[in-house]
């Protein structure tokens, strides 16, 4: 994303930027909508068999909207110009991260050993697929993040930080807000 | 909101004149420069477009000649053609590769990505794009998903050859037909790297528009042009991912043995261990991108009318808000008649009305734009450009094939007509055909701003002409086959009786066709002399309002050598009355044309609120 050969970066503007990556959360939205409404769609048929959710889901979900509220303390700071504090949450932020992507794959253990396979009942593999499609996404926002983190030490400005960051901040909620409802709708929906 | 801009603006008039060196590879490969961009989306699109075409002469002949052998075939295709007639499963290949790169590569790639690469920043006054980068990255992602495509047609088991919806089972088992293997495979990467850049050059052309339109360009006061990309993008943002939902369970079903689409199946007398998945879950993902596909084709090409239309007749646009008004309308409608599509999967009939009475209603903005598009034509001052007559074009092949809409979205009807000709027919006229129409008006009409040269304006003529009665020759007779009940992608009419009596009219077709598409030589001609031997074009050739007329006419980086345009004024002040031209550019301000002024200029009308 360098459109600095037109725009010298002392008035760098961000706001076009900031809302491409609304736009990009709008269309993963769309994915994740057309995934679960194929999900009720298919439910709705018959021939659907009804599991438990892994219990591991419980700590992710904690793991994950934790891990919000650090980035959000972390934007905060970055905001006031607090460099230090800014790093600290934000390298906590994508610990918190990896632990959710390692307790997803510790409840798709889970899953296996309760007998619940890939290609099972569609009902089985819709979770693997739903789950799985999100820890695409929180791959995508860990190199965001470090994307980020990286720029703390490096010597760009501190509009260009903070720009890094909010793009970070509406990725990371927005991939948190999709988990909670991704499991909100997987436990009605069973 | 328009702090932002000026802020920009400024700024930039502050480092213009430092012109950076650049390289060839910069310059023409990896070209971060939208009207760069927008030459490339082109050139590809035209190059797809005559693979796409030599696809449905090849099938013609197939159809038109189905006892006879050509031996050139042979010597054309190989082992697709022994005995110089071509092998059943390459004509289904040929069918499906056909819909694909002209419904993809050529009408939604090639269509909004030239014009909307190319338009949006000029027509909104900006410099460029919300992210060059990610504009040059959307190119060239499509120009891989353009060679794989291609490259799928020479591979040994073919290409394939599930049609270009790509149902399942066909598509989902590697061994239920040649093309179901390697060519699907290919198909799919190809589609997967199309989706990427179609979202990348949406969320592209969205953030522009809506963030960085110069001081005075309101809303209200966007050509129609800018109304209909913004709108195509905001479709194309809100149904590709649905796409992308559904074809991952297909890959999944191809390659991990799930079975989200698959149940109960046997090859050659043995079950597959699918079990459990429905195969009409994949045609509601499908054709929820689909029937928005289709508005994607089509609003472009209204969007170019709307603009061309106004400016040869010489006057304002009939219904400016009306007409945005109806294209916001087909867009929301877009999203909520896929079922249509589905009418004879054994669908719930209350639900089938559900989806007919949804689809009738957009004959209603339908029907307003074209009325609007006569509307701004009675009475006009009408230069007949070649741009122009392949505007009106469109609006004639969009009321033939948007009535026979109305057939087919009955669903009763539907019964009789699903999968016939008459479906044929009437796809290729309404946005097939429409939408070509609209592209080969937007060439001709911008092709000064692309180039910087005109085209040869007698062999333009030439090339609407025949062009234009090519398109009903082909496609009106199929309507009455669809009537008679004649199924399409059948490979052969000598197979059944009651299609025998059709074989005069398909051979009618099918030198229709040929005629039609020797004639598109006339533009490849055209198009790539002028490039080199054209005309130098003028700042203004059509005296038209927009801005991009009054950017220079050599390409520079960053569009305006000064500051950017204001913009004072609805694009659409043809030949108003009291002023001594018969056209007020946007960037006038209304203080320079005290004489022709209104009242409700300073005020409410056209959206002036928003200017301040």
């Amino acid at each position: 994303m360098n459109a600095e050969n037109t725009i010298p970066s002392n008035t760098f503007n961000g706001q076009p930027k900031k809302f491409v990556t609304w736009l990009f959360v709008l269309s993963s939205l769309m994915c994740f909508a057309g995934l679960t409404s194929a999900y009720i769609v298919r439910k709705a048929e018959g021939n659907w068999k009804i599991f438990d959710l892994p219990q591991t889901f419980y700590y992710t979900t904690a793991l994950i909207i934790l891990s919000s509220i650090t980035l959000h303390i972390s934007l905060t700071n970055t905001k006031k110009g607090q460099v230090a504090k800014q790093k600290n949450f934000l390298i906590l932020t994508i610990l918190l991260g990896l632990g959710f992507l390692i307790g997803q794959y510790i409840a798709w253990k889970e899953l296996v050993a309760n007998g619940i396979f890939f290609s099972g009942n569609p009902a089985e593999s819709f979770l693997y697929v739903i789950s799985g499609f999100h820890a695409f996404h929180i791959i995508a926002g860990l190199l965001l993040l470090l994307y980020a983190l990286a720029g703390t030490s490096s010597k760009i400005n501190q509009t260009k930080n903070i720009f890094r960051m909010e793009i970070s901040a509406i990725f990371w909620h927005f991939i948190d807000i999709l988990w909670i409802y991704l499991f909100v709708f997987l436990l009605i929906n069973r | 909101m328009s702090d932002h801009t000026t802020h920009h603006t400024d700024s930039h008039d502050a480092h213009h004149g430092a012109h950076h060196k650049e390289t060839f590879i910069s310059k023409y490969v990896f070209s971060m420069d939208h009207k760069m961009i927008a030459k490339q989306y082109l050139i590809t699109g035209i190059i797809m477009a005559v693979v796409g075409m030599v696809l449905s002469i090849l099938f013609r002949i197939q159809l038109g000649w189905p006892d006879e052998s050509f031996p050139f075939l042979e010597k054309l295709l190989g082992k697709w053609a022994q005995g110089g007639r071509i092998d059943p499963s390459f004509y289904m290949s040929m069918v499906t590769i056909h819909g694909t790169i002209m419904v993809f590569f050529v009408l939604t790639a090639g269509l909004s990505g030239t014009f909307s690469n190319l338009l949006i920043p000029l027509q909104v006054g900006a410099r460029d794009m919300a992210s060059p980068f990610i504009n040059m990255l959307s190119y060239w992602l499509f120009f891989l998903s353009s060679v794989i495509m291609a490259w799928s047609l020479l591979i040994e088991s073919g290409p394939a050859s599930g049609g270009w919806t790509i149902y399942p089972p066909l598509s989902a088992l590697p061994k239920a037909m040649p093309g179901s293997g390697l060519g699907m495979t290919l198909w799919l990467i190809s589609m997967a790297l199309f989706v990427a850049s179609a979202l990348m050059g949406g969320i592209n052309y969205i953030s522009t528009v809506l963030n960085m339109r110069t001081k005075g360009m309101s809303m209200t006061k966007m050509p129609l042009t800018i109304w209909a990309f913004l709108l195509t993008a905001i479709l194309g943002v809100l149904s590709f991912p649905v796409l992308f939902a559904g074809v991952i369970l297909l890959i999944f079903d191809r390659g991990f043995g799930t079975s989200f689409y698959l149940s109960d199946i046997f090859i050659g007398g043995e079950a597959l261990p699918n079990h459990g998945g429905s195969p009409v879950l994949f045609q509601h993902l499908f054709w929820f991108l689909g029937h928005p596909e289709v508005y994607i084709i089509i609003m472009p090409a209204l969007g170019i009318s709307s603009e061309i239309i106004a400016t040869n007749a010489r006057k304002p646009i009939f219904g400016y808000r009306a007409m945005i008004i109806s294209l916001i309308g087909i867009a929301f409608l877009s999203f909520i008649v896929w079922g249509h599509h589905m009418f004879v999967t054994g669908m719930n009939p209350f639900l089938g009305s559900v989806f007919m009475f949804t689809t009738l209603i957009i004959a209603v903005p339908s029907a307003v734009k074209t009325f609007n598009y006569l509307a701004t034509l009675w009475r006009g001052n009408i230069q007949f450009t070649p741009a122009m007559l392949f505007a009106i074009g469109l609006v004639s092949l969009f009321i033939t094939g948007g009535l026979t809409g109305i057939f087919l979205g009955n669903a009763s009807l539907d019964i009789n007509l699903h999968d016939t000709y008459f479906v044929v027919a009437h796809f290729h006229i309404v946005m097939g055909s429409a939408a070509m129409f609209g592209m080969f008006a937007g060439v001709y009409h911008w092709y000064p701003r692309l180039f910087g040269k005109m085209m040869d304006t007698r062999l333009g003529y030439f090339h609407f002409w025949l062009t234009f009665i090519a398109v009903y020759c082909v496609f009106f007779p199929m309507h009455f086959m669809g009537l008679d009940g004649v199924p399409r992608r059948y490979y052969s009419f000598t197979s059944f009786d009651f299609m025998k009596e059709w074989l005069a009219v398909n051979k009618f077709i099918s030198i229709a066709a040929i005629l039609g598409s020797l004639a598109q030589f006339i533009f490849l001609y055209n198009f790539f002399r002028s490039i080199f031997k054209g005309k130098k074009a003028p700042q203004n050739p059509w005296n038209s309002n927009t801005l991009e007329w009054t950017a220079p006419v050599e390409h520079m980086h960053g569009n305006w050598p000064g500051e950017i345009p204001h913009v004072y004024r609805w694009p659409y002040d043809y030949s108003k009355p009291g002023h001594d031209e018969d056209f007020i550019p946007q960037n006038v301000p209304l203080s320079q044309t005290m004489s022709s002024n209104l009242p409700g200029d300073y005020g409410t009308h056209h959206g002036a609120k928003g200017a301040h």
